[in-house]
């Protein structure tokens, strides 16, 4: 369990490279759903990239040394609110095995302590209330891998889109199966993540949704690429995206 | 360069009836474990007790081993060890020399997989006749397994029946499976009477009452283990447990997660040969016990929960990447999650690495795991010792092996660059300015994707603008 469970006054909020680069306003969105439930929040401009990349290829020193240099960004003993379930799995649940034994654990194991998934600070810790402004619509739900079963989050999506009055959540296929993204796995294993992608979009297909969301970017440029390259391509968006335009946000 | 198992990997993508055979045989298993398993919290507190019994049985194996041997022998089994998949083919053999049998008939046995004794035996002219449904039909088509619990799950009823048809054509072709059983049975039903020896595998080990654990639905393995009188069991050094205690919870999630049965049909509990007076049992007991790279994984603390398996076969049915590729795409006696985690440790890095990359670490396995382990960290181990530079540090076979100079060099540049946030950022910035000029023909990603697209600008840029506190 995260150290607090109460409302903060501020948080920093870790944006992660991915978001940066592909889906800034999923970043922006994300911060202006927490500002508007009354926390400050603080971006330390120097956050580049969690390390997972180099974590999951086996570069620890290279991972380790990228970590480093974030969890120098975190100092205050305040929540750390990541918009990705892979991203603050790699913070929360890896970030104690990378540092074992270096100088700086005690660091790390703090930094690890006050990580949050974006929906699962929003439920748990904001208890946050959506008002649906949107017209009705049918969306499909991703959850990463990362989500669902590193940080065990995957409820807190479900009850965030459960609480907009015009969004029908439509159930599909093989909804808990990885969508093959697996960061370098894409491209070391081209041919399987291929396969299971594939198969991804052809269930969120056949679910008839006119949306799909998710709270990870990785999965979301993964199965909305397969989309695009096979044509007629069903809108993607990120959750706080999402949440933000349904709730009064101004569209982007 | 594309690698041997990626070829094989698009080989067999391409099988459309194979693969729809896993698909339907995995969605199968998930369903019938689930429904064996209403009570969640039950279902974690079992695993987390077979865990432990695993645990503990590992953190005192040298141990129980001795107590093993010497309960075993005070029963009148004869025991054997071996260190390599060699020494227990010659084992084995002597065993069979000794009997003069020229053939031997067995129950399943994965271990005698791994060993490859059935071609060992086949060179030298003994026969070797797989006796389990699935090895019989897969031994008829000259194949190997492709799952550890269903040798045969990649052929469907009609290639089944084909096949039986193409080897004994003498019997009517059938699709009728009851059919096609009986008719296994009968062949081997005449095999029984006449072997020699019987072979089998064990699933658990009892140290404090020397006594052999088999489970099986067929009834073949009861009778591998009694109608021959010479019977010889062969397992891996890890599948002890401390005592007889510790069976029935190990039993009661290894059946309901491979197969979702509450029990297997049959669960022999093996203690001596034939007793005098005893109308039946085999007058010879044999355990060989292999090693076979097993100590090497045992003398790491981490890689050691590798050996807490139990076979069960339930990360593989739950693999996203298994079911789409079957289990001979790996080309490794054991395929899965528990394959990509064992072989590339026993056969070294440089031999099965890439198994280690074959993974999304998407935890769908250790998941479901009944002794919990957790294969995507030992998978992220592996990755790591297969290109660290301090090799000499680990006992992990082949490590350092995968490094690559240009590899080596990517990651090195990334971690600078990320650990330079003005350069980093104001490359990201121009990225998203020049986006137009980055290539959209990013190889095996755009081969079924389009190329990322950057946002016009990050989101660094956009907080800056909006005022967001920079701290
Ligand atoms: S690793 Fe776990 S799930 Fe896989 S076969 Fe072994 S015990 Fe079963």
């Amino acid at each position: 369990m995260n150290m607090t469970q109460q409302k903060p006054d501020t948080l920093y909020f870790f944006g992660t490279c991915l978001i940066d680069l592909m889906y800034p306003q999923a970043g922006v969105s994300a911060i202006q759903l927490i500002q508007r439930a009354g926390v400050n929040v603080i971006f330390p401009p120097a956050q580049t990239c969690c390390g997972q990349p180099a974590w999951n290829s086996g570069y620890r020193d290279e991972a380790r040394a990228v970590a480093r240099a974030q969890i120098a960004l975190f100092p205050k003993p305040i929540p750390i609110v990541i918009p990705s379930g892979s991203c603050a799995g790699m913070m929360k649940a890896h970030y104690p095995e990378l540092f074992k034994g270096e100088a700086d654990e005690a660091q790390a194991l703090d930094v690890a302590g006050r990580v949050f998934e974006l929906t699962e600070f929003l439920v748990d810790v904001l208890q946050i209330e959506l008002q649906d402004l949107g017209a009705p619509i049918k969306v499909a739900v991703h959850t990463s891998c990362s989500a669902r079963r590193e940080m065990g989050v995957a409820d807190k999506i479900e009850s965030l889109l459960g609480q907009l009055s015009n969004v029908e959540r439509v159930e599909h296929a093989r909804k808990p199966e990885c969508c093959g993204f697996g960061g370098t796995f894409a491209v070391k294993e081209p041919e399987i993540s291929a396969a299971m992608v594939l198969d991804k979009t052809t269930h969120i297909r056949n679910a008839g949704v006119d949306r799909l969301v998710s709270q990870d970017g990785g999965c979301l440029m993964n199965i909305s690429g397969a989309m695009e390259k096979q044509g007629n391509a069903i809108p993607s968006q990120h959750i706080a995206e999402f949440l933000w335009e349904r709730t009064g946000g101004n569209a982007s | 360069m594309t690698s041997e198992f990626r070829l094989t990997v698009r080989e067999n993508l391409a099988k459309a009836e194979v693969r729809a055979n896993f698909y339907r045989a995995m969605d199968g298993l998930m369903t019938r474990r689930l429904d064996q398993f209403p009570d969640k919290v039950e279902l974690e507190r079992l695993r987390t007790q077979s865990m432990a019994i695993r645990a503990n049985a590992l953190s005192k194996l040298p141990e129980l081993l001795e107590q093993l041997e010497a309960n075993l022998t005070r029963n009148g089994i004869q025991v054997h060890w071996a260190e390599t998949t060699d020494q227990a083919n010659q084992i084995v053999l002597g065993i069979m020399q000794q009997h003069n049998a020229q053939s031997i008939i067995k129950g399943k046995s994965m271990v005698s997989e791994e060993m490859g004794l059935n071609h060992f035996l086949e060179a030298l002219g003994i026969e070797a006749l797989e006796s389990d449904l699935g090895e019989f039909i897969i031994q008829l088509d000259h194949e190997a397994p492709s799952h550890i619990i269903m040798p045969a799950i990649h052929k469907n009823r009609v290639q089944i029946a084909k096949l039986f048809h193409e080897k004994f054509p003498d019997i009517p072709y059938t699709e009728d499976v009851d059919e096609l059983t009986q008719l296994a049975r009968r062949i081997l039903r005449d095999k029984f009477y006449a072997a020699p020896v019987g072979l089998s595998g064990v699933n658990f080990m009892v140290a404090e009452t020397g006594t052999l654990c088999l489970v099986e639905n067929e009834g073949n393995g009861r009778m591998s283990t009694t109608a021959p009188p010479v019977h010889i069991a062969v397992t891996g050094i890890e599948k002890v447990v401390e005592s007889l205690s510790d069976v029935p919870p190990l039993l009661s999630i290894l059946t309901r997660s491979a197969t979702g049965q509450p029990i297997t049909t049959y669960v022999n509990m093996i203690s001596s040969p034939r007793k005098p007076g005893e109308k039946d049992g085999p007058e010879e007991v044999h355990l060989v016990l292999l090693d076979n790279g097993r100590s090497n994984i045992y003398s790491d603390p981490e890689l050691l929960a590798t050996l807490r398996c139990i076979r069960c076969g339930a990360c593989i049915n739950h693999c996203p990447v298994y079911v789409r590729i079957g289990g001979h795409s790996y080309g490794t006696v054991y395929p899965g999650p528990i394959g990509s985690i064992l072989e590339p440790q026993k056969a070294g890095l440089d031999v099965h690495g890439e198994l280690t990359q074959a993974s999304t670490l998407c935890g769908a396995c250790s998941e479901v795991c009944p002794v919990r382990i957790p294969i995507p960290s030992i998978l992220n181990r592996l990755r790591y010792d297969g290109v660290r530079k301090d090799a000499a540090n680990t006992n992990t076979v082949g490590s350092g092996k995968r490094r690559t100079l240009s590899e080596a060099a990517t990651w090195k540049t990334w971690a600078w660059a990320a650990t330079h946030p003005a350069l980093y950022h104001t490359g990201s910035k121009l990225a998203t300015r020049f986006k137009g000029m980055l290539p959209t023909n990013l190889g095996a990603w755009t081969s079924v994707r389009t190329a990322p697209k950057l946002a016009e600008s990050t989101l660094h840029e956009r907080l800056k603008a909006l005022g967001v506190d920079h701290e």
